[in-house]
């Protein structure tokens, strides 16, 4: 089936991804969907690094990279600057690995929505910290192994939901995307820069290298993980219209699990256990949906 | 316009008068009257500004970096544990070559929370990259926000202008406020090298491999000598405008002519009361020269060797302190005067940490110590309880 996006590219090659890293796919996806009056900052993650050293950059677009707990603020100084001068048509587009949004970046986005500020928030989710060599973080799945979760003692607590605490800001805009849903995705992308106010993408981005997993199945794993209700597309407006935008298969979570080295001491019993998980955040994402 | 203004508030009519554009601040005692006072004047649209209500001080340089970094004058306000919360930003203001100010309050450090003068806050920020100039009274400090965007703009470093808690945050005192006109001329628009623009998209701040990184930190520090070199200029050009000069070492002789057997080096609002107790002292026969430091960095070497270097002794009073070593201004200023053959016994006194108060009394006692035979050390403390 042939896919239908934009035909420009604001992501060069010579990047400086891994193969099969989904942070590059997400970025050239949204680079899609964005026009070109865009100013993007970027916080300490991998993008750090993938954009390229100093004197070259892989993105044809202005970039600010900034330290790691501040993608809220600085884009909203942004804003502010880009107003006051007169300019209210260019996007200022922050884009933060799971770390910086989930922990240590949450108190300045927290900040930044609660203003209520006029800029696109995009969380490419690779569930740790990638930059400094796979270590857990807030949006680390339960059960899985990391540096800081080792096989022994794997993460013991759940995935923080940051879709409920973007949701009760009441911002206008937030989502959930996926490499595997590029389609879907770039209108998303371009929802969201329609709207005035705070906007929150949360993108799922597979790492093959830290989730031990072969580089060709980034994005296979991906749509498994929407399939399997892992991780749902939907969109939440105004913090309570919730539309779900693809409707999952519904299969056990075990394939997605059993496929990738990181979950690869959990039980049977772990799996039950995860997949009662699954089938009720489903079900209450389904019963919010049916609310809106 | 001469008018009774509080220290606070001369900061925050100076930053009207620069026409700054975004102000990003975050509330600490004492330094709120700063930024109420210049919340209400951009709600009153008499300042046309954005002001951005930030959650912390981390998130307010942030967000003052964001915006410089799109070309636009920014301020920011801060004080003891708000600037200490920044620390990690200064870093990146300096390195990103932002010629941002911001006003920062002198306030002790915690524990046990205290809100009243210490320089411990400022003197720990010294080697982020940022410029330091110390007010002695309100207009002082409305000068020096002037002068601090000329010089920013003009190196691209970012400046802190720093004041006294209470002693100068909070003092009334008549003042002149100069005119939008008169300032326009003297601080033009500020115009950035490079600012962040979609038709010319480029990346800032991005990884500096080793091949780089120590030419970028090279460019730093000659952009300190440059702001060294051209603060006389600038200066000059503030005294032809407004008939006011603030030199980074002022030279204040007992009497004129004559060289006093000790000179008293002051830095903030301890200058003021050791002006009156040196002209007091000198009065009864016992002349003391004074020494107004105003600058921390750049560190006026040359002119602290060339002011200091002739007298036999040297005085120092630091409301700060380097734990493990002693009063920072001193050793700053040892260092300087140890390159010279002959050079002063310095005496490096302690004194008014956490607001306590330094008197006349305290300014007496310490001449009277280092003009006696009491051995110079280390450290040398004043107005400590027994
Ligand atoms: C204040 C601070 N603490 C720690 C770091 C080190 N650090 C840089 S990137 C990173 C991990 C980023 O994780 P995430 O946001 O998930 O992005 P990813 O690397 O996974 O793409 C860490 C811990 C830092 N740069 N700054
Ligand atoms: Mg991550």
């Amino acid at each position: 089936m042939p896919i239908d996006l934009p035909p420009s590219e604001r992501m060069t090659s010579g990047h400086l991804a891994c193969p099969g890293c989904g942070a590059a796919i997400a970025m050239r996806f949204v680079l899609k969907g964005l026009g070109d009056r865009v100013v993007m900052v970027i916080p300490a993650c991998c993008w750090s690094i993938i954009a390229g050293p100093f004197p070259y950059t892989a993105l044809k677009v202005p970039v600010l990279h900034t330290a790691f707990e501040t993608g809220g603020a600085v884009a909203s100084g942004i804003r502010a600057a880009l107003d006051v001068k007169g300019d209210h048509e260019t996007q200022v587009v922050t884009w933060a690995g799971d770390g910086g949004t989930f922990d240590i970046g949450l108190q300045s986005l927290s900040g930044a929505a609660e203003r209520g500020e006029d800029i696109l928030y995009v969380c490419y989710d690779n569930e740790a910290y990638m930059n400094t060599g796979v270590q857990g973080s807030g949006a680390t799945p339960e059960g899985a192994w990391t540096t800081t979760t080792p096989t022994g003692s794997p993460k013991a607590t759940r995935k923080k939901d940051i879709m409920q605490i973007m949701a009760a800001h009441a911002i206008p805009y937030a989502a959930t995307a996926s490499i595997a849903y590029p389609e879907d995705l770039v209108r998303k992308v371009q929802k969201a820069a329609s709207i005035r106010g705070t906007k929150f993408l949360h993108i799922f981005a597979t790492c093959p290298t830290g989730w031990k997993v072969p580089s060709e199945v980034s994005v296979g794993l991906a749509r498994l993980a929407v399939q399997t209700r892992i991780f749902p597309l939907y969109e939440v407006e105004d913090g309570e219209r919730y539309t779900i935008n693809v409707e999952p298969k519904g299969y056990l979570v075990d394939a997605y699990f059993k496929a990738q080295g990181r979950f690869k001491h959990l039980t049977a019993e772990d799996l039950e256990r995860i997949q009662e998980r699954v089938d009720h955040g489903w079900s209450r994402l389904e019963a919010l949906a049916r609310i809106a | 316009m001469r008018r009774v203004v509080e220290g606070s508030h001369a900061v925050s009519h100076a930053v009207d008068l620069a026409r700054v554009r975004v102000i990003s601040a975050y509330p600490i005692t004492p330094q709120t009257h700063i930024v109420e006072r210049l919340a209400e004047l951009v709600a009153d649209g008499v300042l046309d500004a954005r002001f951005i209500r930030v959650e912390s001080e981390h998130s307010a340089m942030a967000a003052v970096i964001g915006a410089a970094s799109a070309g636009v004058r920014s301020f920011t306000a801060s004080s003891s544990h708000g600037l200490a919360l920044m620390h990690e930003m200064l870093h990146w203001a300096a390195g990103a070559r932002l010629p941002i100010v911001m006003a920062e309050v002198n306030r002790a450090m915690g524990p046990g929370w205290n809100i009243w003068a210490d320089q411990t806050d400022s003197l720990s920020q010294r080697d982020t990259g940022w410029l330091q100039f110390y007010c002695e009274d309100v207009q002082d400090v409305i000068d020096t926000i002037l002068i601090a965007y000329r010089v920013a703009e003009r190196v691209s470093l970012p400046v802190m202008v720093v004041l006294d808690a209470f002693f100068l945050s909070h003092t009334y005192e008549p003042a002149d406020l100069p005119e939008h006109a008169d300032v326009d001329e003297f601080l033009p628009p500020w115009e950035p090298v490079e600012v962040l623009d979609p038709a010319e998209p480029r990346a800032f701040n991005q990884l500096a491999s080793p091949e780089f990184y120590m030419e970028f930190r090279h460019k730093m520090q000659q952009a300190m000598d440059e702001a060294l070199a051209a603060y006389p200029e600038i200066d000059r050009a503030f005294a032809a405008r407004f008939g006011r000069t603030h030199p980074l070492v002022e030279h204040i002789p007992a009497e004129d002519g004559a060289r006093a057997p000790l000179a008293l080096v002051t830095t903030g609002t301890i200058t003021s009361t050791a002006r009156a107790a040196l002209a007091e002292l000198r009065d009864r026969g016992t002349p003391v020269d004074l020494v107004k430091l105003r600058a921390l960095r750049p560190f006026p070497q040359d002119e602290i060797r060339r002011v200091l270097g002739p007298y036999g002794r040297v005085a120092v009073i630091d409301r700060n302190l380097s734990f493990g070593y002693g009063g920072i201004f001193a050793q700053e200023i040892r260092a300087a005067l140890s390159s010279l053959a002959d050079r002063p016994v310095v005496y490096p006194f302690v004194a008014g940490l956490g607001g306590r108060d330094v008197t006349p009394d305290t300014v007496r006692a310490v001449v009277d110590r280092a003009l006696d035979d009491e051995p110079p050390g280390d450290i040398l403390w004043a107005g400590l309880k027994e």
